[in-house]
């Protein structure tokens, strides 16, 4: 229990306490300014003219101007087969992708924060596929994947492929190639950002624990993991976010290619290729209810966990 | 080790080889081949990739599919490296980079540290919401967005609000990648805040400090490796940006490096023939800034390390 020095009375103790809580609160919208402006100057705008769009039937270079069509493109977009597979294969996507990169990244964040010799020059090192341009690195990977690339010429002459194979034509493959190279490119992120929410947990409960003789394993979930839990929300939401997002890897992998279009992809080639703005529109604002379904379930879990 | 197996042991006198052997340190070793060879294969997952962009950049143009493909070039050579640093665009790209990428990440860690001690630090109602909306400015697809925003930064009014025209120069970028790097800052800064213990701040109030004083002497510094790494994250986030980039920016003297690279063309001049060794060359040149970005910042991640150590 805190103690308190001022004895004062119940009535008196509790209206200062409001005047102190009403105060806060104008500090904290006072310090959100800044940030509410930014929101109000360069998202407002383009945010509220997708949500408009939606419900137009506005096309890029029409001749007659767009008029309002209410939920048309909403259900057009319900029966739209196409936009149905592409969600299946950015969720399939999402999910092989994040789960490999928190494992993976978890994994590298508790190696490279135990101390070890030269862990510097890892910790800077391991960054380094995700300063590569995401466009540049899916280049790089899709000519190593090719059926002439060094992928299949290094398992032919291992023994391990019997001959050599085009992963990102292969339908089979195309869908593993992908996420190879967003896990290659994405696990520094996940890495770092947990590196960091592992480095804010005080020594002295690792020397505590060690007093009472817990072991390594019984210190990681006793202490590690509670304590990480909102490092990982966190991260798991930006990354959850960004996969069902994810545009350039696809792009430079397969184009439009049918069948292995993501949300994003298949948004931008209605609006560009096709010029339906009106129905782009539509698809972008399925998208965001795809994602805000992810961060609503991703919150619900963080309130029971750390309950 | 398990008691079952030792009394086993105890009672049957003469103990299998097999057992003898897995037991022993040579065989104990052996049951953590599978580990060892799953940190193997991370590895050369993790590395490969570099060894042959490396590769690529050392070997001359003719020879980089040639069949049988030379793992080690046969004739090595400088001229990619050379190709790369003489285009002046990519030189210039850089600069525009490091400026673009140096002033959002700025920009998104003075404004999220201050969002992040509201939101972090205060209970007050409107809190969720606003950490909401924030959260929102990133959930659309960028191609959705990116009509709306080329009408915004080509000259643009709503009433008495113009806007000015930042179409093809370096502040339309600075502008638009706000979008992304400032949700992501104010997220991470408010669960970094929100990790710090309750206690804290109280002593500073009570020797009657101010909420500014508070937030820059108390919160902080303890606050450095939080920043340190969101900072390092925004930056190569708004460094590797390419749609955005690629729509706003024509002149070649204000091409970011994701858009020259790709921009290199070959001796033929053909768009559809691209000097590969020349853009894995320009690929590596580019991370060796990066590695010494990060060496450099890290010292602060410790540091802050050590200015969190006052107890009392």
């Amino acid at each position: 229990m805190s103690t308190v020095a001022t004895p004062a009375r119940g009535p008196r103790r509790r209206r200062k306490a409001t005047k102190l809580k009403r105060r806060q609160t104008r500090l904290a919208w006072v310090l959100l300014v800044p940030s509410l402006a930014v929101v109000a100057l360069v998202a407002l705008y383009p945010l509220g003219k997708t949500v408009f769009q939606s419900f137009t039937d506005e096309e890029f270079l029409a001749l007659n101007p767009a008029s309002w069509v209410g939920l048309e493109n909403y259900k057009d977009l319900w029966n739209d087969t196409i936009f149905r597979d592409s969600i299946w294969t950015t969720l399939k996507f999402t999910v092989i992708t994040v789960s490999f990169e928190f494992v993976l990244g978890l994994t590298i964040a508790l190696i490279v924060n135990s101390s070890f010799k030269g862990r510097g020059l890892m910790r800077a090192v391991m960054l380094v596929p995700w300063a590569i341009p995401t466009v540049v690195a899916a280049q790089m990977w899709k000519s190593m994947l090719q059926s002439n690339g060094v992928i299949s010429d290094a398992g032919v002459r291992l023994h391990i492929l019997s001959e050599p194979h085009a992963w990102i034509a292969d339908p089979s493959t195309a869908l593993a190639a992908v996420c190879a190279v967003d896990i290659w490119k994405t696990t520094p992120f996940v890495a770092l950002l947990l590196l960091a929410g592992l480095q804010v947990i005080p020594r002295d409960l690792y020397e505590a624990a060690e007093v009472d003789g817990a072991k390594p394993l019984q210190q990681f979930w006793k202490i590690t993991l509670p304590l990480l839990w909102p490092a990982i929300f966190v991260t798991l939401i930006f990354r959850t976010l960004d996969a069902l997002r994810v545009f350039d890897v696809f792009y430079v992998f397969f184009g439009n290619r049918l069948g292995t279009q993501s949300m994003a992809i298949y948004a931008q080639s209605t609006i560009v290729g096709d010029g339906y703005v009106g129905y782009g529109a539509a698809i972008s604002m399925a998208i965001f209810l795809v994602i805000a379904l992810f961060v609503v379930i991703y919150l619900t879990s963080q309130r029971v966990v750390m309950r | 080790m398990s008691t079952a197996s030792e009394t086993a042991g105890r009672v049957v006198p003469p103990v299998s080889r097999s057992r003898v052997f897995w037991r022993s340190p040579l065989g104990k070793s052996f049951k953590r081949v599978p580990f060892y060879l799953l940190v193997v294969i991370v590895f050369v997952y993790a590395l490969f990739p570099f060894a042959w962009a490396l590769r690529c950049a050392f070997t001359p143009e003719g020879d980089l599919f040639s069949s049988p493909l030379q793992y080690i070039p046969h004739n090595p050579t400088l001229d990619n490296f050379k190709q790369a640093f003489q285009a002046e665009f990519f030189r210039k790209a850089l600069l525009n980079s490091a400026l673009v990428a140096g002033g959002v990440t700025i920009l998104s860690l003075a404004i999220g540290s201050l969002a992040a001690f509201a939101l972090g630090r205060f209970r007050f109602r409107g809190r969720s919401l606003v950490m909401y909306l924030m959260l929102s400015m990133t959930m659309f697809p960028s191609i959705a967005i990116l009509g709306a925003l080329y009408t915004m930064i080509s000259g643009f009014g709503v009433g008495i609000l113009e806007f000015p025209k930042l179409y093809d120069t370096l502040w339309a970028l600075l502008f638009t990648y706000l979008i992304f790097t400032l949700p992501f800052t104010i997220w991470v800064l408010t669960s970094f805040m929100e990790a710090l213990p309750g206690d804290l701040e109280e002593a500073a109030y009570v020797d009657g400090a101010t909420p500014f004083q508070v937030f820059y002497k108390v919160l902080l510094p303890l606050l450095l490796p939080g920043l340190v790494t969101t900072g390092l994250l925004a930056f190569i986030a708004a460094w590797n940006e390419y749609l955005f980039a690629l729509s706003f920016i024509q002149d070649p003297d204000k091409y970011t490096v994701p858009i020259a690279i790709t921009s290199f063309v070959g001796e033929s001049g053909s768009a559809f023939q691209q000097p590969w060794g020349t853009i894995m060359a320009a690929t590596i040149i580019i991370t060796v800034p990066l590695v010494a970005l990060v060496l450099v910042f890290q010292r602060y991640i410790l540091a802050g390390l050590t200015a969190g150590a006052v107890k009392g």
